[in-house]
């Protein structure tokens, strides 16, 4: 198989174990119903500006994101499937799989999150269509890079469902400041050439991101 | 180590004295008197105590990474008895740092925190500290904890360049090299300390730097022995 055939086998994999159970869907939309429900709920008629409500988008994508995407590998040790892995694909490839997987579903939790705002805030206006499409598509990716390769470590720990977050804060502050930064800007309605710093942020994380987890991922991965 | 070991008592007991007791006056005639600097006064001593603090968490962090990637390669569990005596070290030296940094911020710049990029960065390495230890404590076999532990603080360490170049520059701040700093943006500040202060700064660094590698040795050997005591064919 070539190694286009061998990723894509192992995104098939992961997409028909959740469509068959839809674990990680079903969490991930009801902690994103909740958490906008519970900030509905605090600000009542309140009308936050664009940094608030950037700074709380971002938040509740974070938490949502850390309570379905450690899902990837836990769900391996779970079920024991680990090993057939091990024999069956190279760490490479089954690091750029789950990295796919992990992408697409930081994808759909962020296009979910956007139309949720949009339809209950009403000063949640994309102004700049541009910056706003390539922050969340950037961010989705540095996101999903730094939660793939710590939900593999966090696979192999105790207390999983708390030492997440932990662990993840810390390493995805420099995209969270960054993408609440661009956000706000997309929200005021900045020309696009007043985001290209934050752009280069981005891209420049995603990049060393991605290259540290494909290095590291080796040493997770192999006992 | 004797020998670093009493350097560093020497240094640090001079930095101490020196950096307290030497007069600020406007017209300094030598080495024994330090000059004035507007908006600072008596408050510029800080810099002999949170300057060599700051520089040694970051680079006790460095080692400990250097030695987790160290473990990655030769799998020798004494790579990792450094790595974790380091970190220790460097979470000691960073509680120092936020504490004279705090102090320091509520007199200059009138509260203890401000979320200034630098406040921010340590704000981030004590959070980093923190999770390392975390995770070490979650792990019960010993070669996993020594392998994840390495790589996530070298995950952690891909992300410290944007807080030292990156993140200084976009986000207006109060320290010296943050944007909208007149003297001009940029991760090295240009020292333009009169030489009695200097020598005192550097003297400063130098003993901090003597004294966790002293520390270090010490917890090293301390950790040995109590490794070896756990594995008794080791």
């Amino acid at each position: 198989m070539s190694v286009r055939a061998q990723i894509g086998a192992v995104v098939v994999k992961d997409v028909r174990s959740e469509v068959r159970n839809r674990y990680a869907i079903n969490a991930l939309v009801m902690f994103v119903v909740t958490a906008v429900a519970t900030i509905l709920f605090a600000l009542r008629s309140e009308q936050p500006g664009p940094a608030t409500l950037a700074g709380m988008y971002w938040v509740v994508i974070f938490f949502s994101a850390m309570s379905g995407l450690a899902r990837i590998f836990v769900s391996e040790e779970e079920r024991g499937t680990a090993l057939t892995l091990q024999l069956t694909t190279s760490p490479g490839i089954l690091f750029a799989g789950k990295l796919a997987v992990n992408t697409g579903l930081t994808l759909l939790l962020t296009l979910s999150v956007s139309a949720l705002y949009i339809v209950t805030f009403p000063g949640f206006v994309i102004r700049s269509p541009d910056i706003f499409a390539l922050t969340v598509l950037l961010g989705s990716i540095g996101f999903s890079a730094s939660a793939t390769i710590l939900a593999a470590i966090i696979a192999k720990a105790n207390s999983r469902g708390t030492l997440y977050p932990v662990l993840s804060f810390p390493i995805l502050i420099p995209l969270l400041m960054t993408v609440m930064n661009a956000t706000e800007k997309a929200l005021e309605g900045a020309a696009f050439i007043e985001a290209v710093g934050d752009m280069q942020v981005l891209v420049g994380y995603c990049l060393i991101m991605i290259a540290g987890s494909f290095l590291l991922f080796d040493y997770v991965w192999n006992d | 180590m004797n020998y670093i070991r009493m350097s560093a008592i020497v240094i640090i007991t001079y930095v101490l004295i020196s950096g307290i007791a030497i007069p600020i006056v406007p017209q300094p005639q030598g080495w024994f008197e330090f000059p004035v600097i507007p908006g600072l006064e008596e408050k510029a001593r800080n810099i002999f105590f949170h300057v060599p603090t700051a520089w040694t968490t970051v680079v006790a962090f460095l080692v400990s990474m250097w030695y987790g990637l160290r473990y990655l390669r030769t799998r020798n569990m004494d790579d990792d008895l450094k790595s974790e005596a380091s970190a220790g070290l460097g979470f000691m030296f960073c509680v120092l740092a936020t504490i004279t940094g705090a102090l320091w911020a509520k007199f200059n710049w009138g509260s203890f925190w401000n979320w200034d990029p630098r406040e921010t960065s340590i704000f981030i390495l004590l959070l980093i500290y923190g999770a390392y230890f975390a995770l070490r404590s979650a792990i019960e076999v010993e070669e996993t904890r020594a392998r994840l532990s390495a790589v996530y603080a070298t995950l952690a360490g891909l992300t410290v360049p944007f807080f030292i170049f990156v993140l200084p520059r976009i986000v207006s701040g109060l320290h010296p090299g943050a944007k909208g700093d007149p003297e001009g943006a940029g991760p090295v500040v240009e020292f333009k300390m009169s030489p009695s202060m200097l020598v005192v700064f550097i003297l400063g660094l130098i003993g901090f730097n003597l004294l966790y590698v002293w520390l270090l040795n010490v917890r090293v050997r301390t950790a040995r022995l109590e490794y070896r005591r756990s594995t008794p064919q080791g």
